[in-house]
């Protein structure tokens, strides 16, 4: 049969897609991990200033399944990962597509320290499922995966690549454009980053560090100056949080965005959740990364331009 | 008008009264952050570059801009003059604007203007040229420095390289894309 669609390179990357996919199944399987199958189409996300939803009748397809995930350790579950599709309207880049691949997974009883020994172990063996041991080459940079990993505070990152303090970004509205234009592209490039300890405001789901309620305990992992997940100490004071969601509303109305309901069943359960640690991964970037790809549309089936 | 949503390398767009053309463009979105669209742009009058980076919601005027088929002239202290195809108006542009097409003006070479707002910002030349070259050493035969090429100077002034048995007063064939020698014309 004649394969017209696809380029050569592009169907070797969806097969070693395949590969990784099966061992990050392996890895969650090894670790005692159940995974589950939440539903995609949801009546009430969480409010996010920056996160514009796709509709589906009077409901939502889920811009990620961390609500429903939630409410599962709520009901008892332990160790829990999902691997599915997640929708966010607008988003469309060399790193991003509106319809994309998550992988998320949750641990009770845990802090987000746990995730960072999980995203080693996790990214070390979808690696070698497709060659790479130990070092990983992206842009010209060789990335070493075996040592110990970088943790660099947020605080510290603006200082060293901003020349400005974190808490002056915010003042000045400056948060994402330094971020995205000088730090960005320096984390991970030796090893890979945990840019830990972002500011109170820019918590979204994570409980405040003891002893420094100035920062909350989440983490992004950058490796080769690509983000690829977002850990959280998970929050459980259901009125906190609730607090949470009402000062995104207010941010969403200020940029002229559409209120939504507030998922009133997840801040119901919240009060029964135990202290727990998630992580959001995106799982298209990590197949880009491992298999240096250099635009997100080429490890993917079929790009929203293609259908 | 466009929104920054749109913008893509290759789009001509108007900034601060002058037109640009955007050269990179990325989509860019920290964790939990905002969209923000990192561009570059060349500013096509005087082609110096602008880095800014846009948030969702900003717009932008398209660049109206024009090709218009002219001939060139004659050309008067830095200022050359063309005569437009079907109007037959004429009109005077700078040195500066010309840019490296001057190399390879001669006498009724029929050009693309282009035009922002009714003024010329640059021409386009046809991509192979002929001009008569006016000076080079004549090519000894039996030299054996090895050198396969040597310097020549065409009607404009310019000067290129050309092989060695190219001679005064002959006809060749340049690549105005790169200013380099193409062929020699039989006549």
């Amino acid at each position: 049969m004649q394969h017209t669609l696809f380029p050569a390179a592009r169907q070797r990357n969806l097969r070693s897609r395949a590969l990784i996919l099966s061992a990050v199944r392996g890895f969650f399987c090894s670790q005692d991990f159940l995974e589950v199958d939440t539903p995609h189409r949801i009546p009430a996300p969480i409010p996010e200033c920056h996160i514009d939803l796709v509709h589906s009748g009077s409901w939502f397809l889920h811009p990620s399944p961390e609500i429903c995930m939630k409410r599962m350790l709520s009901a008892g579950f332990e160790r829990i990962y999902q691997i599915c599709h997640c929708w966010r309207d607008g988003e469309r880049g060399r790193l991003h597509l509106p319809e994309f691949t998550m992988l998320e997974w949750y641990r009770t009883q845990a802090d987000y320290t746990s995730l960072m020994d999980d995203c080693k172990g996790l990214i070390t063996t979808a690696a070698e499922a497709v060659g790479i041991n130990g070092k990983l080459v992206r842009n010209g940079n060789r990335i070493s995966l075996d040592g110990p990993w970088e943790k660099l505070s947020v605080r510290e990152a603006f200082v060293r690549y901003g020349g400005i303090e974190a808490e002056e970004a915010l003042d000045r509205d400056l948060f994402d454009e330094i971020m995205v234009r000088d730090i960005e592209p320096r984390l991970g490039v030796e090893r890979p980053t945990f840019l830990v300890e972002y500011p109170a405001e820019r918590g979204s789901l994570a409980r405040l560090k003891p002893g420094d309620p100035d920062v909350a305990e989440r983490f992004e992992l950058y490796i080769a100056g690509l983000e690829l997940a977002n850990a959280f100490s998970e929050l459980c004071d259901p009125v906190e949080q609730r607090e949470r969601f009402g000062k995104e509303l207010v941010n969403r109305a200020g940029l002229g965005k559409t209120a939504h309901p507030l998922p009133e069943k997840f801040l119901r359960d919240l009060a029964g959740m135990p202290p727990s640690a998630g992580i959001a991964l995106g799982l298209d970037r990590l197949v880009m990364l491992l298999l240096d790809a250099a635009s997100i549309d080429e490890v993917v089936s079929f790009t929203p331009e293609e259908l | 008008m466009y929104t920054v949503a749109d913008l893509r390398k290759g789009l001509k767009i108007t900034l601060d009264g002058d037109p640009y053309i955007v050269t990179f463009f990325e989509f860019s979105k920290p964790g939990k952050g905002q969209a923000l669209y990192r561009t570059k742009m060349k500013n096509m009058i005087n082609g110096t570059t602008l880095d800014r980076t846009y948030r969702s919601g900003e717009t932008f005027e398209p660049a109206h801009l024009e090709e218009r088929t002219m001939q060139y002239l004659y050309k008067e202290d830095t200022n050359y003059t063309f005569m437009d195809n079907q109007s037959y108006e004429q009109i005077s542009i700078s040195e500066d604007s010309i840019g490296d097409a001057k190399n390879f003006l001669i006498d009724n070479l029929e050009v693309e203007v282009l035009m922002f707002r009714e003024k010329p910002i640059g021409i386009t030349t046809p991509n192979f040229v002929n001009l008569r070259v006016t000076k080079t050493d004549p090519w000894i035969k039996g030299d054996t420095t090895g050198s396969d090429s040597k310097p020549a100077t065409v009607e404009t002034g310019y000067v290129l390289r050309v092989p060695p048995f190219i001679e005064e007063g002959e006809l060749i064939t340049i690549d105005t894309r790169t200013g380099d020698y193409s062929t020699r014309v039989k006549e």
